[in-house]
């Protein structure tokens, strides 16, 4: 032993040996090695993360620190994450897992009961489905225990089995598969709807399913969601939070609003409770529950008078006529003695345009130089021409280029004012207010009136301007809709806040040039008129320039829509590599109808309000037959397609005669015009139009995802049910065949693949184990931030899991083996379209004409649905599964109206990459979920730099405008999946996104617009505010209006709910909580300690009191959809009147029964909701308003729910 | 003059999220053991609130931190005439009804329940004698985000001595507030958990100033648990030995942040050494109570000193540990600035982790069904914000509102200034008007700015060399160390 030195700075008064334990400690922080990956579902954050491997056992996660730089005046995104991801390393190896293969006993037992009669799988599967007493006898026991570990091989042979047999009985759209929001897993997710399209069979939507979606978005823009990322909160000087808890939803960016703060930007909070966020903010506004849009409506009337009327602000006029379609001219019409706002003035209808091609898509200005009404560039009809290179704002005359310098307003000069009436649906009443209007010729000889939609927006908001009419007096005027006043009866918040409010706001968008910010959420977009209140909001964003500018516009997080490599990976998922036609259902109609909860209720109106005269029967109708109508008339899809199967129906039109497509097309419209032939909706009970397969992945499809989960249970699952609602329809419904009894377990197989045992684990039929996202290669992208990032295997999958790429990759396999002797050669299948938005469908529907009434011809993709022709190769699923198809490298790629050829790619994969042989070709491979990460890199434009100058060269022919420069600096950047392993990569400039990123800028959206003169693919190409279609008009919203929340009366969700004992009736809310993602998460170890072990019932200290509670009381939770039995949480930062559930527990652990409903286990938070669409958010084929998954469609609103608490004694389990 | 160096930390309150993925990075790695279940050495608490364990502040239960007597700085919790009866039975001792009852759920029922006519359930079981529980009663966060609870709220030890007026104010929702404390173990300067262990086993490092308790040497006589006011040490029931916050020295010596620090997405976090006098200790432990938040700041040493570096040089501190407390983010927050505080102070174990408070939302006055937020400038004064200054003046200066202001002032005129050069819509005259009233410069102003807002993880972190081969080298030739480390068998901590 040598001699140690003594360094008393270490030493100080201790005994150096004696520290020699502290490597204690030490021992436990060595780690062997650290892999990045992240979360794969449902979460906005999309964290990277470094996974700590020891002795081959994930033990911790930590975040990585090594973002992708941002321009050095904005804080580091370092380090993400947040209390729940931190946690997820605790499922790998937990109680929780799900380690091999499970199936429920009964079906196991029928099941080998019935191969021992049959040797073929199939006819093994047919036999019990055969019998209803075998089916209902494993239904019965659908989350009821009972479940035995099996294995891979008689999964995945029950699985096909039941596949094959469902296409060959029923048609393959009665299989179907839901996962969640693809961008966090995007190939996990890719996996499964390979399979499904390539099968014929049906993918769920889930943005608008969860009412993520925000219908005014694409209303107003034509865009699904486009949002700043968080990063640019940073830059806006004025924050207005609403519905939004940034600390527990945006848990990793909620520091750029923090840090924001110190810079001097104003934040204010809108919620009805001190939020978690409310701490953050300078000013709480404790607006009352769901009354945000009659703020906003006010904040605009302050706006629009102040700094529009009386000072005539320079920047927001030009940017409100340069950006918005303020100065397109509205045809007035007559209404009794006065008149009204109709549609948009169609360029067509003046001698000077009737020639022009689209003119009926074309639209007019009123041109100051040359006083007449002109037609500028950039409309629907522009994009969609023959000629190119007019889709662009330039304010010029499409025809002849002269200059356009727009009228915004007809106040200085006009040939009238014309008495115009307009809705006050607070009060039910009708108001008449004075528009100026202009006259012009039409080429029929006929004088209109004309007005712009500026003067409208301006008499709607009740800014008078001097005009006659019912205009307020004043900000006191507390009976004129949309003053300060009247607000504050709404709302409960004085109006001296909101004016001072409203010129704070002004204020600080003039100096900084737009730099405002709404930061909106589910708060808001779950209520039932979301749309109104968005579009109020977002009135007041461009009113004052705030849209398409850094630290300025609408961001909207609910719900993680950005799956950035859109366009190459959309080709890979939805298998229009092989295929271009697909089967996308929106799932609010999807649910809304197969599980029956459209039976009970009557009429929508029973709840929405809407215009006191509308004439059309739509407006005051039960709900399903609208969207009967919406499917005739090829607004949203639906599936099944036909009462029919639609391979039996492809072999009818072959024995028909119709041999060619074409042939078979026309044959099928015939069958469907002469009505032998319906479509499924019409008899959504019929056995023959139930979903029958079920796969689920990746979600919680029957719980935290199943608005209306006790009518999931009854009806798709055939078991126990706690809803105590009762039919209410048959009277009201005209377009469907009332069933009498209402079918129960129309499923003959659900199939969940999972790492955790959740609750739609415990309700389905087969739970196949999914490895953990710490145990599988795929990728990650979100609106939050611009860059992607992968997941990879810090260990390989646990026991017997798989990763989703392959479970999915291996049913193929199973399934093709199987189609042999079922379905062998080409099977022809025929598929029905809705008309799509970002196609020239955007201009199909000028009116709203029916052609099964006959009001317009029946035609294909025009008036009625496209039908497609598809001759499905099932022996070949296999291989087209793992081969990526020619289509692409044929056609090239696009999404949201962008197109590149991307041959050259191609084929440097198949040289330089895997490939996968069969039939004498050779293709890409994606047999590896790696293979299909690279596939997906290389071909799309946010990270192959070259596609995006590609992107933008095709931009630049259609618009005229020079864009290409946006991608020249990055043109020879390329990113592969070991790069992204290697450090998160920030994405390029694209023209399928509407904002610009390039050198550490923060992402806003619509900058691409703004800055570069591109427009909004919305029908005049500009941001709309006015909403002329003539659906909208009927319904009352073409305007921006308020519309009352449904009474609970109204609602029906009290009818029939028992009341026993001192019971208090209250508004459920289900905002997003603290610890869990959804319901991931909730249910390990550490969320369960740092809440309560259960998910609480918030309610007021007074709201207890008056029933005799006392925090952590047990409470019984009631409504007529179901019960929930919990412990409260008694805060007064929760006002009176309102309650809360956060999204979203499990019924799997600490559930207690219900002693009012039969002493049966007790539900979850979506025990309580039943799901109400909004009729006009089903409109299609009129520009904005045509469909896309998850862009358009009525949306699965939950906030306007009321229950029934009351105290329990005591409990059992 | 006698310096040592010492680590400290800054929390800046007004940025915390209260989201806890400090808490759980700590669990995951340090704290996930049979024994340690109920350990939190990071915790989260919503003020106000009771806290973790419930109502640790009220020293007349707990007896934690030290008091004078005359001219004695004595341990409240215990004196050498008290250590040999109390070691047996120590009423100051929290029990697990103060902490809670860890608790697990029957998983497994989830996949072994035979087929019966309901769903099955997992129902919550204990972690410590694995029997089912009927209704869980208590947790480490229990009034998370409770605030204004007529239980919790209430019975915060801090709400005594304020005004009914005050007291009432956060029990209603028209006036409601509340923020979030993430606590961990202050590594004090003068720390009194050292003091009581009766074993030797608590030490103070010399090198960076953390306290460790050697799982070695402890005994078991959880004299600490007491004597430590903010509850930060841990009775591990399955090895015998207490255990506490390491403050992540194995991250540290390989020059990373600790797993709190490093895993704050609020990037409310700052670490960085600052040299202190210990020769002044005792002077300044003995001071007036509202005395004590200049007194601990007098004790930490301008490291740009010539004499203080001088002496730090005598006393063996490497240039390298001199340097990187002249960069130190604490000792700008805590001494430059004075915009941080001590947590409690009033106990004098003079902790070395200080809080920036928050700026909370103006208070709103309600007429009728109507609530107005009374407003007349862009941002509202202090005295206009939701939680009374005197509540928080408890918490961070020991009841001395004036250096409580003085923080918050601070904050506030750097938004204002910060306002005026980014937006223009406050007059500069008001902007500089705020900046003077509130002690600042323009410069300063922008440099609290940089650090509170834009900083990365090297400007919030500043890691001292650690130095290992030194260190190690009072124990074994680091030579023999790198060619033998990790060979043999680890061994755990024997119960003695």
């Amino acid at each position: 032993m040598k001699n140690l030195p003594n360094n008393p700075f270490l030493q100080d008064s201790l005994d150096p040996k004696a520290r020699k334990w502290e490597e204690f400690y030490r021992n436990r922080w060595q780690h062997d090695k650290v892999v990045r990956s992240t979360h794969g579902v449902n979460c906005t954050g999309s964290c990277s993360w470094n996974v700590h491997v020891k002795e081959g056992i994930v033990s911790w996660e930590m975040q990585a620190l090594d973002y992708p730089d941002l321009d050095p005046n904005i804080p580091p995104m370092e380090p993400r994450g947040c209390q729940r991801g931190i946690s997820y390393s605790w499922y790998l190896y937990s109680p929780l897992r799900v380690k091999y293969p499970y199936i429920r006993g009964a079906l196991l037992d029928l099941w080998r009961e019935a191969r021992a009669e049959h040797d073929d799988p199939v006819h093994a599967w047919k036999s019990i489905m055969d019998d209803p007493a075998k089916r209902a006898r494993y239904q019965r026991a659908r989350g009821k225990g009972g479940l035995r570990r099996t294995s891979w091989r008689t999964s995945k042979e029950i699985i096909s089995a039941s596949a094959i047999h469902t296409i060959k009985e029923h048609g393959p759209d009665r299989v179907v598969g839901f996962s969640p929001i693809p961008a966090m897993s995007m190939l996990s997710y890719a996996a499964g709807s390979r399979m499904l399209q390539l099968m014929g069979g049906v993918n769920l939507s889930f943005y608008d399913w969860y009412c993520d979606l925000p219908n005014a978005s694409p209303e107003v823009w034509g865009e699904q969601t486009d949002v700043n990322e968080s990063a640019d909160w940073f830059n806006a000087k004025f924050i207005a939070v609403m519905g939004a808890n940034l600390n527990m939803t945006r848990t990793p960016d909620v520091h750029f609003a923090a840090e924001a703060r110190t810079n001097g930007s104003k934040m204010v909070v809108f919620s009805p409770d001190f939020s978690q966020v409310a701490k953050f903010a300078d000013e709480w506004v404790s607006v009352n529950a769901g009354q945000d849009g009659a703020w906003w409506m006010a904040v605009n009337h302050v706006i629009l008078k102040e700094f529009h009327h009386e000072q005539q602000n320079e920047q927001f006029l030009n940017y409100t006529r340069t950006y918005t379609d303020s100065p397109f001219l509205i045809e007035l019409v007559a209404d009794g003695d006065d008149w009204k706002a109709g549609q948009l003035l169609r360029a067509g209808r003046l001698d000077r345009y009737t020639e022009e091609e689209n003119n009926e898509w074309k639209f007019l200005n009123w041109d100051r130089n040359e006083n007449t009404a002109k037609m500028p560039m950039g409309s629907v009809g522009h994009r969609w021409g023959e000629q190119q290179g007019k889709w662009n704002l330039i304010p010029k005359d499409g025809k002849d280029g002269s200059e356009i310098d727009a009228e915004l307003t007809f106040l200085g000069d006009h040939a009238g004012v014309a008495q115009c009436r307009f809705d006050d649906f607070a009060d039910g009443e009708k108001v008449t207010r004075g528009v100026p209007y202009r006259t012009v010729q039409t080429s029929d000889g006929e004088t209109v009136r004309v007005v712009t939609v500026y003067d409208v927006l301006m008499a709607q908001y009740g800014v008078g301007r001097g005009l006659e009419g019912a205009y307020p007096a004043d900000y006191d005027d507390e009976k004129a809709v949309y003053t300060p006043a009247w607000a504050e009866l709404y709302t409960g918040i004085s109006r001296d806040t909101l004016i001072r409010f409203a010129r704070e706001w002004a204020v600080t968008a003039d100096k900084t040039g737009g730099k405002c910010t709404v930061i909106i959420g589910a708060g808001i977009n779950h209520w039932y008129h979301a749309n109104l209140m968005y579009r109020a909001a977002i009135h007041a964003l461009v009113f004052t320039g705030c849209v398409g500018v850094n630290g300025g516009g609408l961001a909207h997080y609910v719900g993680q829509e950005k799956l950035a490599p859109m366009d190459s990976w959309a080709s890979l998922a939805l298998a229009k590599d092989w295929y271009p036609a697909s089967r996308l259902q929106n799932g609010p109609s999807w649910h809304y109808i197969h599980s029956d909860q459209w039976r009970y209720e009557k009429n929508g109106t029973d709840y929405n309000t809407v215009p006191s005269d509308a004439e059309d029967r739509m407006t005051d109708s039960h709900t399903i037959d609208v969207n009967v109508r919406a499917v005739r008339s090829g607004w949203l899809p639906f599936f099944p397609q036909f009462d029919e199967s639609s391979i039996e129906l492809a072999k009818r039109a072959e024995a028909a005669g119709a041999k060619t497509k074409e042939e078979v097309v026309a044959w099928v419209k015939d069958e469907l015009v002469s009505r032998r032939l319906k479509f499924a909706i019409e008899r959504p009970d019929a056995p023959e139009n139930w979903p029958r397969l079920w796969f689920i992945w990746r979600g919680n499809a029957l719980m935290s995802s199943a608005k209306g989960h006790e009518y999931f249970l009854h009806h798709y699952l055939g078991t126990h049910t706690n809803r105590v609602g009762q039919d209410l329809a048959e009277d009201a419904v005209q377009d469907v065949e009332w069933a009498e009894k209402a079918p129960s377990g129309k499923m003959d197989l659900v199939v969940d693949l999972n790492f955790r045992m959740d609750t739609t684990a415990l309700y389905s039929d087969i739970i196949l184990p999914a490895a953990t996202w710490y145990e599988k290669a795929d990728m990650n992208s979100t609106d939050m931030h611009a860059f992607i990032h992968p997941l990879a295997p810090a260990v390989p999958p646990c026991w017997e899991s798989k990763s989703d790429w392959d479970i999915f990759r291996d049913l193929s396999k199973r399934f093709s083996e199987m189609a042999e002797k079922h379905l062998p050669g080409k099977t022809r299948d025929i598929v029905l379209a809705p008309l799509a938005h970002d196609s020239p469908a955007e201009m199909a529907q000028p009116t709203m004409a029916d052609w099964t009434k006959g009001e317009c011809e029946p035609i294909p993709g025009k008036t009625m649905p496209g039908i497609a022709v598809v001759d499905r190769d099932y022996t070949n699923l296999y291989n087209q599964f793992v081969s990526y198809g020619r289509i692409p490298r044929e056609k090239g790629l696009g999404a949201h109206g962008t197109h590149y050829e991307c041959t050259d790619f191609y084929d440097e994969l198949q040289a330089t990459k895997p490939v996968h042989r069969w039939e004498g070709e050779t293709y890409p491979s994606l047999k590896d979920a790696e293979d299909a990460a690279n596939v997906v890199l290389a071909l799309s434009t946010v990270t192959n730099g070259e596609l995006a100058y590609r992107a933008y060269k095709e931009m630049e022919v259609k618009t005229g405008l020079e864009l290409a420069d946006l991608a020249e600096r990055h043109r020879s950047v390329r990113t592969n999946f070991k790069d992204l392993q290697a450090r998160p990569r920030r994405l390029h400039n694209a023209p399928l996104w509407s904002g610009l990123c390039a050198d550490g800028r923060p992402y806003a959206s619509y900058t691409y617009n703004i800055e570069r003169m591109v427009p909004w693919r919305t029908v005049t190409g500009r941001q709309s505010l006015y909403l002329d279609h003539p659906g909208y008009i009927m319904f009352g919203e073409h305007l921006p209006t308020y519309k009352p929340k449904p009474r609970p009366d109204e609602y029906s969700d009290l009818i029939f709910t028992e009341a026993k004992g001192p019971t208090l009736t209250l508004n459920y809310l289900t905002p997003h909580g603290k610890w869990h993602i959804h319901s991931t998460y909730g249910d390990n170890e550490r969320m369960t300690t740092l809440s309560r072990g259960c998910e609480p019932f918030w309610m007021s200290v007074d709201d207890a009191e008056k029933i005799g509670i006392v925090d952590n009381d047990w409470v019984e939770v009631l409504n007529d959809h179901g019960v929930v039995v919990t412990r409260a949480a008694v805060s007064a930062r929760i006002p009176e009147g309102i309650c809360i559930i956060y999204h979203s527990p499990e019924r799997t652990y600490g559930v207690p029964k219900s002693p009012t409903r039969g002493n049966r286990r007790a539900g979850g938070h979506n025990s309580l909701t039943r799901t109400r669409l909004k009729p006009n958010l089903m409109l299609g084929g009129y520009g904005q308003f045509t469909y896309h998954f998850n862009y358009w469609g009525p949306t699965g609103c939950n906030r306007d729910t009321h229950i029934v608490v009351r105290r329990l004694e005591s409990i059992s389990y | 003059m006698d310096v040592r160096s010492q680590i400290g930390m800054v929390f800046h309150l007004d940025k915390c999220i209260g989201c806890h993925t400090c808490s759980i990075a700590c669990k995951n790695i340090w704290t996930d053991r049979e024994g340690t279940e109920y350990m939190w050495w990071n915790n989260v608490e919503t003020k106000p609130g009771t806290g973790f364990p419930t109502r640790w502040e009220d020293q007349d239960a707990y007896k934690g931190g030290w008091m004078v007597e005359g001219d004695e700085l004595k341990l409240r919790s215990t004196s050498k005439a008290k250590i040999v009866p109390n070691i047996f039975h120590n009423p100051a001792q929290p029990s697990l009804d103060d902490y809670y009852e860890p608790w697990t759920y029957k998983f497994q029922t989830l996949f072994d329940a035979p087929e019966g006519d309901d769903q099955p359930t997992a129902i919550p079981i204990s972690k410590i004698t694995g029997e089912p529980m009927e209704k869980i009663e208590a947790g480490p966060n229990w009034d998370d985000d409770l605030g204004g609870s007529n239980i919790y709220a209430k019975n915060d030890p801090n709400m005594e001595g304020l005004t009914a007026e005050q007291r009432a104010q956060m029990l209603e929702i028209e006036r409601i507030s509340m923020f979030y404390v993430p606590r961990i173990c202050n590594h004090c300067l003068n720390p009194s958990c050292v003091a009581a262990c009766p074993s030797g086993a608590l030490y103070k490092r010399g090198e960076d100033g953390i306290v460790l308790l050697s799982q070695e040497k402890c005994r078991a006589w959880r004299s600490c648990i007491p004597a430590c006011p903010y509850k930060k040490t841990y009775y591990n029931w399955s090895t015998g030995k207490s255990e506490k916050c390491i403050l992540c020295y194995p991250r540290l010596e390989a020059g990373e942040a600790p797993a709190c620090f490093h895993s704050c997405v609020g990037r409310i976090r700052y670490l960085g050494n600052v040299l202190y006098d210990m020769d002044k200790m005792r002077e300044i432990a003995m001071r007036p109570e509202d005395e004590l938040v200049d007194a601990q700041r007098e004790i930490i040493l301008d490291p740009h000193d010539p004499d203080v570096i001088e002496a730090a040089e005598k006393a063996g501190i490497p240039d390298g540990v001199i340097e990187s407390a002249q960069n130190s983010p604490v000792y700008k927050f805590v001494k430059e600035w004075k915009l941080a505080l001590p947590m409690h102070v009033e106990y004098r174990t003079f902790p070395m982790l200080f809080y920036v408070p928050p700026l909370l939302p103006v208070m709103s006055t309600t007429q009728g069904d109507v609530v107005r937020n009374d407003l007349d400038s862009l941002f509202a004064d202090i005295d206009k914000g939701r939680a009374p200054l005197e509540y928080m003046a408890k918490l961070f200066s020991a009841g001395n509102l004036g250096k409580l202001r003085y923080s918050l002032k601070k904050e506030l005129a750097v938004k204002i200034w910060r306002r005026y050069v980014t937006v223009g819509d406050i007059e500069e005259e008001e902007a500089r008007r705020a900046l003077l009233e509130a002690d600042c410069t323009a410069e300063e102003a922008d440099d609290i700015f940089r650090l509170t807002a834009l900083a990365t993880t090297d400007d919030r972190y500043v890691i001292p060399p650690f130095q290992r081969e030194m260190a190690m080298e009072m124990i074994i030739d680091p030579q023999e160390l790198k060619a033998e480390a990790g060979f043999g068998f680890r061994s755990a901590p024997k119960r003695s």
